[in-house]
């Protein structure tokens, strides 16, 4: 499953990746390997964020332990766009928690440019499913919260807000309330929101599963510019694989519960790509056929459980004051 | 205009009952005065400033009372729902507590702080800090989780994360709590003021009784009831009015 070199970590960085990496390499076939595309046996020493051996085990209602996360390892580069797709319950949003320091994982090493995680820090920012937007304050003081908690000057802080909102093309929404945007424009305002804290790492917890077929078709596209334009890694998990395909430079498949990591694609199609493109959808069925032994399984489990698989590890998240 | 209509009707109606009641003269005036009686010592009363005093008096320890119930009472709320063992241990003390009606307090209060301003205060806070305590307990756990994580993830911890996302975030929710511990804290107030020299509406009241002046006791009434119509009105709604537009709730009207 993990090839020698993520087995044995380098130590030392050997070379650093450029912070935008060239994109639109020629497109070559798909085939199921477990490193990327830039990884010539050296990949742990340009990552971004490193995953090793994670496991997450939870006490379920009935008193008995489960493991939710089975050994994962996965190396993330600088600037790459990762998709993480599999079935619901596979733990892929309890990943992204993880890695966000926002829940503790019960074994396993996560590292972020080579240091530990512990706990939530603005380096990784998490766009929630269903946007976490603050609906007490205007869409510019969404934007701002971040870089107010950073202590940031108010002037400077106004200056990024206005740039980022114009950014995600929302500058004339900048005293609005969250309720009176549609979906579509409420995910850009997180995002937003989440660029303007300049994290080095974006994660994505299926930010566009509830918005209507088009608006997610620009929002695609405009993440793709905004990465383009930011170089920041992105994390991206979701249940759509063309989704995935047409977004990442990699995707990556975990199992049903437990989540592993069953294999990893490199997508090597030219950028920009289209969710009907006869290529993407190519590859989709490609990865979906992999995939589809995984949903089988969890389709068996809620038919017999009759309870939708749900993972939440009970962490407190109360102040720490 | 048609609500108006119905309001005028109704008052017309009850004012015309007592007036007619009153002018029957079934019971003596100093047992049952007119509504000309209650007003002319309304009148009266605001002439001479003793209501003008007893309001301000009594609004300023109300104030303080609140206050501090509501600062004590987030905190303890927030304590509460955010701590399993007070959880279980503290809450349910909480809940039995609220049965006792806070002037029960006030034999206690008079020896701890004598017969001053402070055990008032006591009282007042004794009746207000439970109501408050429990709907931030309950706003806390009623908030969505996302907000939390959310504001963690943005960087917010401690007393800020406190301050800008936790407070704000259950505001909704402990809205009618707070107004619901401002009722209780007015009511305890007038009771304990009742019981002592006091400066304050409630021993306006009593005055009314030791003089035999039904109508003052009446005008008091009427004057405890508006000042806690109009906070409740004016404060209380306009504090919803704003949650309501600011979150997108579906207004009530």
């Amino acid at each position: 499953m993990s090839s020698p070199a993520q087995k044995f970590p380098s130590q030392f960085p050997i070379e650093l990746e450029p912070r935008v990496p060239a994109r639109g390499d020629p497109r070559s076939r798909v085939s199921p390997v477990s490193v990327g595309r830039r990884a010539h046996g050296i990949s742990t020493a340009t990552s971004k964020v490193g995953l090793t051996d994670i496991c997450l085990s939870y006490r379920a209602q009935s008193g008995e332990r489960l493991l939710a996360l089975d050994h994962i390892n996965l190396q993330v580069k600088t600037g790459e766009f990762l998709c993480v797709v599999g079935p619901s319950g596979c733990g892929k949003s309890t990943l992204l928690h993880l890695i966000a320091g926002l829940h503790q994982q019960t074994s396993g090493q996560i590292l972020v440019d080579g240091r530990p995680v512990e706990g939530p820090g603005t380096d990784r920012i998490l766009i929630f499913q269903e946007h976490g937007l603050f609906p007490w304050l205007t869409v510019g003081e969404n934007v701002e919260f971040g870089m107010k908690m950073k202590g940031m000057p108010k002037a400077e802080r106004q200056e990024k807000t206005r740039h980022y909102l114009r950014l995600v093309h929302l500058a004339k929404f900048e005293k609005s309330y969250i309720h009176q945007l549609s979906g579509g424009m409420r995910q850009r305002v997180a995002i937003a929101r989440a660029l303007a804290t300049e994290p080095d790492v974006l994660l994505m917890d299926e930010p566009f599963a509830a918005l209507d077929a088009q608006t997610r078709d620009l929002l695609h596209d405009e993440l793709e510019r905004i990465w383009n334009e930011t170089g920041r890694t992105i994390i991206f998990v979701t249940h759509n694989v063309r989704e995935a395909v047409r977004l990442g430079d990699r995707v990556v498949l975990l199992t049903f519960r437990p989540g592993r990591v069953k294999s990893e694609f490199p997508i090597q199609l030219p950028r920009p790509r289209h969710l009907e493109d006869p290529a993407v959808a190519g590859t989709a069925r490609e990865i979906l056929d992999e995939l589809r032994d995984e949903i089988n399984r969890s389709l068996e489990a809620e038919y017999n459980d009759g309870v939708k698989p749900h993972i939440d590890p009970e962490v407190e998240e109360g102040v720490s004051a | 205009m048609k609500r108006a209509a119905r309001y005028i009707i109704f008052y017309s109606a009850l004012f015309g009952l007592w007036t007619l009641l009153a002018e029957l003269k079934i019971w003596p005036p100093y047992l049952f005065p007119t509504p000309w009686g209650v007003a002319e010592s309304l009148y009266a009363g605001f002439q001479d400033h003793t209501y003008w005093i007893a309001i301000r008096v009594s609004m300023q320890r109300v104030l303080i009372g609140y206050g501090i119930s509501v600062v004590l009472g987030m905190i303890l709320g927030l304590g509460v729902a955010s701590n399993k063992f007070l959880e279980e241990t503290m809450g349910g003390l909480l809940v039995s507590l609220q049965s006792l009606p806070s002037i029960c307090w006030w034999p206690l209060a008079l020896l701890w702080f004598g017969l001053n301003q402070n055990a008032i205060l006591f009282v007042v806070v004794m009746g207000s800090l439970l109501s408050v305590t429990l709907a931030m307990e309950d706003g806390r756990k009623q908030m969505p989780k996302i907000f939390g994580q959310a504001g963690r993830n943005l960087g917010a911890s401690g007393f800020k994360l406190f301050w800008y996302v936790l407070l704000p975030a259950s505001l909704p929710f402990i809205v009618s709590g707070l107004k619901q511990g401002w009722a209780f804290a007015w009511r305890s107030l007038i009771t304990a003021e009742m019981l002592y020299l006091s400066l304050g509406l409630g021993q306006v009241l009593m005055m009314g009784r030791d003089l035999n002046d039904m109508s003052a006791v009446i005008a008091v009434m009427l004057l405890i009831i508006a000042i806690g119509y109009v906070v409740d009105g004016v404060v209380f709604k306009g504090m919803e009015r704003h949650l309501q537009n600011k979150w997108g709730l579906t207004p009530a009207s």
